[in-house]
């Protein structure tokens, strides 16, 4: 069932429809529902593996519906050390669940001061609104 | 060709975007790519009933005393085996056996043919049937007259409470107050008709065809539903500098008659072709999609999920000993090696 439109307020946001979920030096990493409903139903996620060191404002990995496919950008600088494995099985979790079960990777941030920089909820929906 | 400032619509277009269809832009139309969901639509018409707009589409008149002459030397079938009310799948070749468009030629009278043609073909093979007309043919584009509908499925047929009837035939008839021809074609490898009616008619058609349980569908599900049954996409898979004999479609081609770029074809067949366009089916998780090398030199030319197998499939053209069921392949993901595997066509269909 897809999801309803929503920008959870304990989260951090990317202009490139990235979310990040903050705890301790560690960051949960996903794309927002304006992403997931662009897109489509995704039916391919590309993940990195896990050891790899991701960048911020760099892709990551890839997603991919029926006629689409878009590089997923990080909003945070780390080393991968987990890929959500369920959404490589079924993708179209994303869609579903996009802040809960269709998460996509956690990181260990190396530059936990870039956390700052990233958007609150209020901030992502008016980059929605201005584009 | 130039690309238009404004998008065409067709007569639907009101209702698509009442419907809540995401519109994209499509051989200079504005077309719903899908109104629900691609995969949901898919799956309905392969166990259900789906309806496209195809008003896109192209319609050539092609009428006198020698328009059977003229279709004779232009299309690769053999016309001269169309009796009354019937339908074939032919091709418009080229000089070299290039496949100028790909289209359903009907005879609807005993001198007077319809050809339904691709929509961003439909200029250049009406300019090219023009330049070939021989005096007692006529040759017109009734496109802006026509709304086609397509209405796909297995359950498409008793949903429109329509008889049945053999593939490639067509009837007329009067659905729900309107007028309109039933063809026994489509593009999608499930049962159905495709429903030619006057554009003024396309808004009541289409209502009452949803008001018979028939679920809207995109041109998105369109195309994933011919690449899971292999049929060609002009554009795509073949084209003008493609011929039919490599592209598999040497079974449209009468080669014992005389038509434009036989003798090419001619040759093809008796030398074999170099490369063939196949089927195959991803082994690693990998979604395909045009233009992907294929490692020998070879390339996607369609490619994309499959809703009914969840994998991704294609089509593209491999060197002949590549060419074989069984033979694994690697495509060039993205930089990334990815290995499928070539099948039989279709790569889907249905069990009963």
């Amino acid at each position: 069932m897809t999801a309803a439109e929503s920008y959870p307020d304990d989260l951090r946001y990317h202009s490139e429809h990235d979310w990040a979920r903050v705890e301790g030096d560690e960051a949960t990493l996903g794309i927002t529902w304006f992403a997931a409903d662009a897109l489509g139903e995704l039916v391919h996620f590309e993940p990195p593996e896990v050891g790899a060191n991701v960048t911020k404002d760099q892709s990551y990995g890839e997603v991919e519906s029926v006629k689409a496919v878009s590089d997923v950008i990080a909003p945070l600088s780390g080393e991968v050390v987990a890929v959500n494995g369920h959404v490589i099985d079924a993708p179209e979790t994303v869609n579903d669940d996009p802040y809960g079960d269709g998460w996509l990777i956690r990181v260990l941030l190396s530059d936990p001061g870039e956390v700052a920089a990233l958007l609150d909820a209020d901030a992502y929906r008016q980059v929605l609104e201005s584009q | 060709m130039p690309m238009p400032e404004t998008l065409l619509h067709t007569s639907l277009h009101d209702r698509h975007v009442a419907l809540g269809a995401r519109m994209v832009p499509f051989a200079g139309w504005e077309m719903p790519v899908q109104y629900a969901g691609v995969i949901a639509e898919h799956r309905a018409v392969r166990t259900d009933a789906g309806v496209f707009d195809v008003s896109h589409m192209g319609e050539l008149e092609v009428e006198g005393p020698r328009a059977r002459d003229l279709l004779r030397s232009a299309l690769s079938n053999d016309v001269d085996r169309l009796s009354l009310a019937e339908a074939q799948y032919t091709l418009l070749t080229n000089e070299d056996g290039g496949i100028v468009d790909d289209l359903i030629v009907y005879r609807v009278g005993d001198c007077s043919y319809l050809l339904v043609v691709n929509a961003a073909n439909r200029e250049i093979d009406y300019a090219w049937l023009k330049e070939r007309e021989i005096h007692g043919s006529d040759v017109r584009d009734v496109s802006d007259e026509c709304a086609l509908l397509a209405v796909q499925g297995p359950r498409a047929i008793e949903r429109l409470g329509l008889p049945s009837a053999p593939p490639f035939t067509y009837a007329e008839a009067v659905l729900d107050g309107v007028e309109v021809m039933v063809n026994r074609t489509g593009y999608t490898g499930e049962d159905g008709c495709e429903l030619l009616c006057m554009t003024e008619d396309a808004v009541q058609l289409w209502d009452a065809v949803l008001e018979r349980g028939v679920v809207p569908c995109g041109l998105g599900a369109r195309d994933t539903l011919r690449l899971e049954v292999c049929y060609p996409l002009h554009g795509n898979d073949i084209g003008p500098d493609t011929d039919a004999i490599s592209a598999g479609l040497g079974w449209v081609c009468a080669l014992d008659k005389e038509f434009e770029g036989v003798d090419v074809l001619r040759t093809v067949k008796a030398e074999g072709p170099e490369r063939r366009l196949v089927a195959f089916v991803m082994e690693d998780k990998a979604i395909p999609r045009q233009g992907m090398p294929i490692e020998g030199g070879g390339e996607v030319t369609s490619g994309s999920h499959s809703p009914m197998l969840e994998v991704g499939i294609g089509l593209g053209y491999v060197p002949t000993a590549q060419a074989s069921p069984g033979t694994e392949l690697t495509i060039d993901v993205r930089g990334r090696p990815r290995r499928a595997r070539v099948v039989k066509k279709p790569i889907y269909e249905r069990e009963d």
